[in-house]
């Protein structure tokens, strides 16, 4: 293993567009997405935090992100990348329903 | 040799409720008793906490896997993902390790959550809430043992109670249901008698079995465990007869005439669409009462402006022109909704219930008003406030409809004010109804005879007293001489217009419009042909 050091925090932004902002139903998506990786994975509505756990529903809805809000994630873990990647996915394609 | 021929027919009397006749199995939902709420040690009382949050997230999946309302759906899968995210009952454990109580350590950690969304500038976060308080009760519920059981399909359902939602969330075809509380006028037999369900009540359903074999009889008032053969052949004749009354009663049709060739409108009671799917609306002369707190009743939040808006117009456009008379909201008394009713009201039918209730929500009767005052332009739509006790309430209602129709212009909406009357069920209403400035009167006999006799509809005991008497009907005709000397209308929407023998009575205080249950179409169209005036 080289180059990715345990406390790198990898980063990530994504415009939500939700017709309603991050409400109930895209944050069940978005807090079940994230619970599938192993990383630890923040979610903010700044770039500098507060964080909250974007596996916690929780502290998600507690956010009340509006619509047009862009909301950053920062994740640390083996599978970082990967689970930005899929957050930002979800986020773009405007929650798709899953498989 | 079939072990059920050695038991006996077993007779059991009760009162009717709704009509007609069931055959089949047994089933008894049991309530289980809530234990008196006392502190265990530490362990048991987070275990008790660990066992309602599994429970309550059981009981969720399971109702979520049952709903196909999108909505409904959307809000469930919140409410499990929120039993599943350790974050929430946190707060909770940790109190009970400082030696709370597993509920009070419960509600202190999930008003903060609820609280939170309560403030929130966002409605839609602000409507939040409701889940979370529904999804606070349902844990206390299982922590205090009490249970949410299924009901089966086309059984025959013995219960000590059941509430509205329930009834309405079951599968009753074929079945029949058997209470030992509540009363021919509670809010169940309303809706038994319009879905054509048989049900009893006074029944004393303790010895009651699962799984035998029964007959209940909605027209004797009477359930019989066991029947043998030769009642059940009897009962199986009853049964096709009843099958092709309903289907001869479907058959009428021009317009409701008495003896004497006068005419007489007959309208119907619903609470929603589905009721109308099966009614051929040239057969009525229109809709007389829409309850609409059963939009409110069968989920999880409160419907939007525009869920409301679409049901009000559809039934509007159903009717093609004839007159549809949508009761606002009759939250309060037997009737609570989830986040809008005060629990622990002393004395529900005294309390903040129908047009108290709605006065004191603004935000939710606005929407209800908002949706109503855009289906009337759609046809022939009139709005009646429920409770009303003085001219005030009234009038307060008219301006904040004239202001909400505005309103709804200003933003670009079809809207009108529609014809605005009155429910009259409080004695003090009807006893002065010279000063109320309605539209028109519609006599709400249900709650006007409990009222009256100061006896509850839901008492079995009291039952002979919740009757309609001479004093009922002196209201009835004051009510009714009062509008025909000021040009407006008066109909009674109550179950006495469905009761065949009340009919005569009825027209003899001058009443020519009733509305009734569905089911009730065919025998009072036949009461009001046999009337030829007052004898």
């Amino acid at each position: 293993m080289s180059g990715v050091h345990a406390m790198d925090k990898l980063r990530a932004s994504v415009l939500v567009r939700h017709e309603v902002g991050l409400h109930a139903r895209p944050s069940v998506k978005l807090t079940k997405l994230a619970k599938a990786f192993e990383s630890k994975i923040d979610l903010g509505l700044s770039p500098d935090g507060p964080w909250v756990d974007a596996k916690s529903i929780v502290k998600v809805m507690a956010t009340k992100a509006p619509k047009d809000s862009t909301i950053y994630f920062r994740a640390e873990g083996k599978d970082a990348k990967a689970a930005l990647d899929a957050l930002v996915t979800l986020v773009n394609e405007d929650f798709p329903d899953g498989p | 040799m079939d072990h059920r021929t050695h038991r006996a027919a077993h007779r059991i009397e009760g009162r009717s409720a709704a009509p007609g006749i069931a055959l089949g199995s047994l089933v008894r939902l049991i309530a289980a008793k809530s234990e008196t709420q006392q502190l265990h040690s530490m362990a048991a009382e987070r275990l008790a906490l660990i066992d309602a949050l599994e429970a309550s997230r059981r009981d969720l999946v399971a109702l979520c896997n049952k709903v196909e309302h999108d909505d409904a759906d959307a809000i469930l899968s919140f409410q499990i993902a929120l039993l599943e995210d350790e974050n929430l009952a946190a707060p909770a454990f940790a109190s009970i390790a400082d030696g709370e109580a597993a509920n009070r350590a419960w509600i202190a950690a999930i008003d903060p959550e609820i609280a939170n969304y309560d403030h929130a500038d966002d409605p839609y976060f602000r409507a939040r809430a409701s889940d979370l308080r529904d999804l606070r009760d349902r844990v206390l519920r299982r922590l205090a043992g009490e249970l949410d059981q299924a009901v089966p399909a086309g059984a025959i359902v013995a219960a000590e109670d059941m509430p509205p939602s329930v009834f309405l969330a079951t599968d009753w075809r074929n079945g029949g249901l058997v209470l030992r509380r509540g009363s021919p006028s509670s809010h169940v037999a309303i809706l038994a008698r319009a879905r054509g369900v048989p049900m009893i009540v006074g029944v004393d359903v303790d010895h009651l079995e699962s799984g035998v074999d029964a007959v209940l009889d909605g027209d004797a008032g009477a359930l019989i465990v066991h029947p043998n053969p030769t009642l059940r052949a009897e009962y199986d004749r009853r049964l096709a007869e009843q099958s092709r009354l309903r289907e001869a009663a479907s058959l009428f049709s021009g317009p409701v005439l008495t003896a004497r060739g006068e005419t007489v409108q007959l309208m119907i009671n619903v609470t929603g669409l589905a009721e109308l799917r099966d009614i051929d609306p040239s057969k009525v002369d229109g809709i007389g009462l829409m309850r609409t707190e059963f939009l409110f009743q069968e989920r999880e939040t409160l419907p939007t402006e525009e869920e409301q808006y679409q049901i009000y117009r559809q039934m509007v456009e159903w009717a093609a022109g004839k007159p549809v008379t949508i009761r606002t909201l009759d939250a309060g008394g037997d009737k609570p909704i989830v986040g809008l009713t005060e629990p622990g009201d002393l004395n529900p039918f005294l309390g903040v219930r129908g047009v108290r209730l709605s006065l004191r929500r603004p935000d939710v009767f606005r929407l209800q008003l908002r949706a109503l005052g855009r289906a009337s332009v759609a046809g022939n739509l009139k709005v009646m406030i429920p409770m009303v006790t003085l001219p005030e309430e009234l009038a307060r209602c008219r301006a904040l409809f004239q202001n909400v129709v505005e309103e709804l212009r200003r933003e670009g909406h079809g809207a009108k004010l529609p014809q605005l009357g009155m429910m009259v069920e409080v004695p003090a209403a009807a006893l002065a109804i010279e000063d109320f400035d309605a539209d028109f009167f519609s006599i709400g006999s249900n709650d006007l005879i409990q009222y009256v006799a100061a006896a509850s509809r839901d008492e079995p005991q009291l039952a002979d007293l919740a009757r309609p008497s001479r004093a009922i009907f002196n209201l009835i005709r004051h009510v009714v001489d009062h509008a025909k000397l000021t040009g407006r209308e008066a109909s009674l929407c109550g179950d006495l217009a469905g009761e065949p023998s009340q009919v005569a009575a009825l027209l003899d205080q001058g009443l020519r419009i009733l509305s009734v249950t569905p089911g009730a179409l065919g025998a009072i169209r036949a009461a009001v042909a046999r009337y030829s005036g007052k004898t």
